[in-house]
């Protein structure tokens, strides 16, 4: 059999690129031409597609990939979509986290106090609401699609919820870590109907994950 | 002007409900020859009546009043009110009871391929036959049907709730964890299983039972495989494929992890798979308690298929050689799969599908 067992894996471009690759070179899997090609999308030969995280699930889900590689972040924000969670991979760990500009008092928490609700960027709507209902406050969520750090910055919101791994970005924009969400790795997923149909090639694909 | 239908709705014009029609002509013939009546019950049912039978999982999405005041709602399943059909109007009649339906149901899903908010089922409940026999028979007329329909690649998902259940009571799990557990089982996340198992504080060889049984699947080794206090459990599904026929019993994939989110299945469950569509096709299982419900405690048995799913999955096997998930793999990946599809009738593609479907089915 071939080194992905015959199936097609959904691969994220971005921050888990790289680490995504190693996994499936561990396999060994010929990654090279997906690595050197930037623009492709497609790589039958391997079994593999490439796209954007928040879009794994997605082919996931529809069965046009049998298995993907995505962060927990997206797919607790996602947490309707209907696939297999088989293993946490452990790479590309990073944390969620409240953070909001550098001053004292804390401007989100002055803006709570004061006003009774904090306004909030971010990418992950669905867990920032779900994190403020569970800590028993308001908040009015403002997504943004990039760049959230500038949010906060312009005055359009009190504080963002993003991922972070090591801080750098928000330190560079003078934002200082309020709280810790979640921490997120990477997450191996399957499709339901695939988990049952190719089961024998998804668990050796998942013995030898587990053994690299 | 923009008149639009509601989210998850849609309109069906001549040309796909031809496709459809030969469809559901297919399932009726077996219905028919193994002496299911087809039965129809009101779209609109009072809200009371549908939750006793506990579709807690499901709840009805559509609501609306009646001139008096009363809540009314969509019927999201066919299985409850056939339930309240056999203790109302078929109290008196003798059991066992084959009924079967083709009616829309109406859930709040989110819409998406294969998925609407209204969505037409073909179905049976067999109720009131010995619980072996009646599933074996429920298992066979499902399979018949699908030959029928002219589906070749499908696939049973075969499990059993009370399995799970019996693991959880044999390594004395308390209430509160047990319904993180089931959560994370519900939810398909195995990451989250191993973490709550893991928190529990169980013997090790207790926690790596809850934690891999119910990610087993594949042949009936999948059963001669489990230890105690699973085993036991499985009794009742051993006993079940071993009275299977054949040529159900080589459809069948036995899938501990089979846990379906519906209030009222007590045994056998079931889902039909098939590798042109990345969602189930439909399913079943057991209810044996259902019915006491309504204040006639029969034991019964039923399956459902979404008929816009087979349709999906029946176009996708015709064309399945195509599409990269679906194909064997490699180079034989094309060849192989336009020569399996080529000597059936019903996945011819084009103008003529709808009359080989009808045609081609049933025998």
């Amino acid at each position: 059999m071939s080194p992905t067992n015959g199936l097609t894996i959904a691969v994220p471009r971005g921050a888990l690129f790289r680490g995504a690759l190693d996994v499936l070179d561990g396999l060994g899997i010929d990654t090279s031409e997906v690595r050197a090609n930037d623009r492709k999308l497609l790589f039958e030969d391997v079994g593999i597609v490439t796209m954007r995280p928040s879009d794994v699930p997605t082919y996931v889900e529809a069965g046009a990939a049998d298995i993907g590689i995505t962060g927990k972040d997206t797919l607790m924000e996602q947490s309707e979509r209907d696939v297999y969670e088989l293993l946490d991979l452990g790479f590309g760990r990073c944390t969620l986290v409240l953070a909001s500009v550098g001053r004292e008092p804390d401007p989100a928490e002055e803006a709570l106090r004061r006003l009774g609700v904090m306004r909030v960027a971010t990418k992950y709507p669905r867990i920032t609401a779900r994190h403020f209902q569970a800590t028993g406050r308001q908040a009015e969520v403002v997504v943004v699609r990039g760049s959230v750090e500038l949010a906060p910055l312009t005055g359009l919101v009190d504080a963002i919820v993003d991922l972070t791994a090591t801080g750098t970005t928000l330190r560079e924009n003078g934002l200082v870590v309020r709280e810790e969400i979640v921490a997120c790795t990477a997450r191996l997923i399957a499709n339901p109907v695939a988990h049952k149909l190719k089961a024998a090639a998804i668990d050796d694909l998942l013995e030898r994950l587990r053994a690299a | 002007m923009i008149h639009p239908i509601p989210s998850g709705t849609r309109d069906v014009l001549p040309d796909e409900m031809r496709e459809l029609r030969a469809i559901i002509a297919a399932a009726q013939r077996v219905f028919d020859a193994r002496g299911y009546g087809e039965v129809a019950t009101p779209a609109l049912e009072y809200e009371e009546t549908l939750a006793r039978g506990g579709v807690a999982g499901e709840l009805p999405a559509y609501r609306l009043f009646d001139e008096q005041g009363r809540v009314l709602v969509l019927r999201s399943d066919m299985t409850v009110p056939i339930a309240r059909l056999v203790a109302t109007r078929l109290a008196d009649a003798p059991p066992p009871l084959r009924l079967a339906y083709v009616a829309h149901s109406y859930r709040g899903v989110r819409p998406q391929r294969g998925q609407s908010r209204e969505l037409l089922q073909a179905g049976i409940e067999l109720i009131g036959a010995p619980a072996r026999e009646g599933t074996v028979e429920a298992l066979t007329v499902l399979c018949e049907v699908l030959d029928a329909v002219g589906l070749v690649d499908y696939r049973i998902g075969l499990g059993d709730v009370a399995l799970y259940q019996a693991l959880l009571d044999g390594h004395g799990v308390a209430a509160a964890a047990r319904e993180r557990i089931l959560h994370e089982l519900v939810t398909r996340d195995f990451v989250g299983l191993a973490r709550e198992v893991g928190a529990l504080d169980l013997p090790a060889e207790a926690a790596r039972q809850l934690v891999e049984v119910p990610q087993r699947r594949g042949g009936p080794e999948v059963l001669a495989a489990l230890e105690e206090p699973a085993r036991s459990a499985a009794e009742g599904l051993r006993a079940v494929i071993a009275q299977l026929p054949d040529r159900v019993a080589r459809r069948v994939i036995v899938d501990l992890g089979l846990v379906r989110s519906l209030g009222y299945y007590t045994g056998a469950i079931f889902q039909v798979l098939d590798p042109a569509l990345g969602v189930p096709l439909g399913g079943g299982g057991r209810y044996d308690d259902l019915l006491a419900r309504f204040g006639r405690p029969l034991s019964a048995v039923g399956w459902a298929l979404t008929v816009e799913r087979l349709h999906i999955a029946l176009m996708g096997e015709s064309a399945g050689a195509d599409s990269l998930a679906s194909s064997p793999g490699g180079e034989l990946g094309p060849g192989e799969g336009e020569s399996a599809g080529a000597d059936s009738l019903a996945r011819s593609p084009g103008g003529h599908s709808s009359e080989s479907a009808g045609g081609g089915g049933g025998r």
